[in-house]
């Protein structure tokens, strides 16, 4: 994957229409690694500062900034069989129509709904009950692919970038809010499947790889972050905007298990603890992701 | 069903009973149900791959360090499942056993399961000098044989390892290849090949 990223960033580059922020450091080539040993951690970072280096040329036109501008209009405007706003009628747990801070503060408890809900579950429910979408419409795509891309996907990237450089802040408090934290814990430990493997197996302790590819540990505030930052994000790898919940099922697609369904308590839950986990840390908003 | 299964069975609620289990046995409760009501089948990935084997429930039960009496019953039966190559034979090509190493295919919801499934040993493992992008999940597998020679013993202990890496270390991370059928007979003769034939490159 590692080796693919700089030829996918200038397809991107080329075939994007971001073409007028080229990164002036030319895009290397996967360069012929020297035949070394020993772990090459040098080598690692130093593949990780590439892409820091070209994430943060990539700021001043951040993809994402598209999907939040759809996602505004998206938002107030009257849509759906009962053509009312999600800015007039959705609570994200901060008021109804506010979207300031909203998504760091979630997953949260919602007594309307009576479940915990992450953002991206939060407005599926606001579109099925304030403005009549069927949730089953919703259900059969909700993600984007290379033609497509959902309306939640809009609205959550909006959200999301309502909560930019904002410090998480899940209310582990609130004794539901804790449970589905402690019901996620577990869901992370458990193993099963053709492979043994659970979300532990790579993201339970610090300091591991896959091929090159980095894995945050989730069980700490450092890992935790690391797992929730640039999400909802536009992916190199295919040029689409993704979502959290995407990410969380990707994962169960790599460990093996079927797939967890959209929008649901499984993916909450995880949510929850991941996210929770994460409290206190900064949240860049809405990124781009490898 | 086998000998395995039932052991474990038999040993998951002796775990339950025998000692505070390091998961929290409500909240394991409930992440269970959460689990089976939560995910749905796609692809090749049924919804029966969310039940746990009699080992994985034990591994579950104990935070992945069952006590020692368990751990003993399990691992002999796991090793007691593998099964060895018919010629008595354990190595196979080196050459063949890197490409397999290299893939990470299989068993996920986007794969064919008409097609073979890779070895997935580079995801965690540095293997080869030549392949710098490997994981660090397992050790490293470098001079796997030049340090440990390339003896009957030895052969047969990789067999088994890859055959079923639970035989050796109840809870290991490593998925016990053999025995969940991602894995045949030539293939693992080729990892074994890989990493103890002299003239691979793990041991130049």
């Amino acid at each position: 994957m590692r080796r693919h990223l700089m030829s996918s960033l200038c397809a991107m580059l080329v075939a994007g229409g971001v073409t007028a922020q080229t990164p002036k450091k030319p895009a290397v080539k996967a360069t012929v690694k020297p035949q070394v040993a020993t772990p090459v951690t040098e080598e690692k970072d130093a593949a990780t500062l590439e892409f820091e280096k070209f994430r943060a040329e990539m700021e001043d036109s951040n993809p994402a900034e598209l999907f939040e501008m759809k996602g505004e209009e998206q938002w107030k405007t009257p849509r759906g069989p009962k053509n009312v706003a999600l800015a007039d009628t959705c609570d994200l747990g901060q008021g109804v129509g506010k979207v300031e801070g909203a998504y760091v503060k979630m997953p949260r408890y919602f007594a309307d709904a009576d479940a915990v809900m992450d953002a991206e579950r939060r407005i599926v429910w606001c579109m099925v009950e304030k403005q009549g979408f069927k949730f089953d419409d919703i259900a059969k795509k909700p993600f984007a692919n290379a033609n497509f891309t959902p309306d939640v996907t809009n609205l959550v990237t909006y959200v999301a970038g309502h909560s930019r450089n904002m410090k998480i802040a899940v209310p582990l408090k609130d004794p539901k809010v804790l449970e589905a934290w402690k019901i996620g814990q577990e869901m992370a430990a458990y193993r099963a499947g053709p492979y043994d493997f659970s979300c532990n197996t790579c993201h339970g302790s610090d300091g591991k790889r896959i091929r090159m590819q980095n894995l945050p540990n989730i069980s700490t505030a450092e890992g935790a972050i690391k797992g929730v930052q640039g999400w909802p994000g536009y992916r190199m790898t295919g040029g689409v905007m993704l979502t959290h919940q995407w990410r969380m099922g990707d994962c169960f697609r790599q460990q093996r298990f079927p797939q967890p369904k959209y929008a649901s308590d499984a993916v909450a839950y995880l949510l929850t603890y991941m996210i929770g986990n994460a409290n206190g840390q900064v949240y860049k908003g809405p990124g781009i992701k490898r | 069903m086998t000998k395995n299964t039932f052991l474990a069975a038999m040993a998951a609620p002796l775990l339950a009973t025998a000692l505070p289990a390091a998961a929290d046995a409500d909240y394991r409760a409930k992440a269970i149900t959460v689990i089976k009501k939560d995910f749905q089948p796609r692809g090749q990935a049924s919804t029966d791959r969310l039940a746990e084997d009699g080992l994985q429930a034990v591994c579950n039960r104990s935070g992945n360090q069952p006590p020692d009496y368990i751990t003993k019953r399990i691992e002999a039966d796991q090793l007691a499942g593998v099964k060895y190559p018919a010629d008595g034979k354990l190595i196979g090509d080196w050459k063949s056993g890197e490409k397999l190493a290299q893939s990470g295919r299989g068993f996920t919801w986007t794969d064919d399961p008409g097609l073979p499934v890779g070895g997935n040993c580079y995801n965690c493992h540095q293997i080869s000098p030549k392949e710098t992008s490997f994981g660090t999940i397992g050790p490293s597998l470098f001079q796997f044989g030049k340090l440990r020679g390339n003896s009957a013993d030895i052969q047969k202990y990789v067999y088994s390892k890859i055959y079923n890496a639970k035989a050796f270390n109840v809870c290991s991370e490593m998925p016990r290849f053999g025995h969940a059928g991602a894995l045949g007979e030539k293939q693992i003769k080729d990892l074994v090949a890989l990493l103890l034939d002299p003239e691979s490159p793990v041991n130049k």
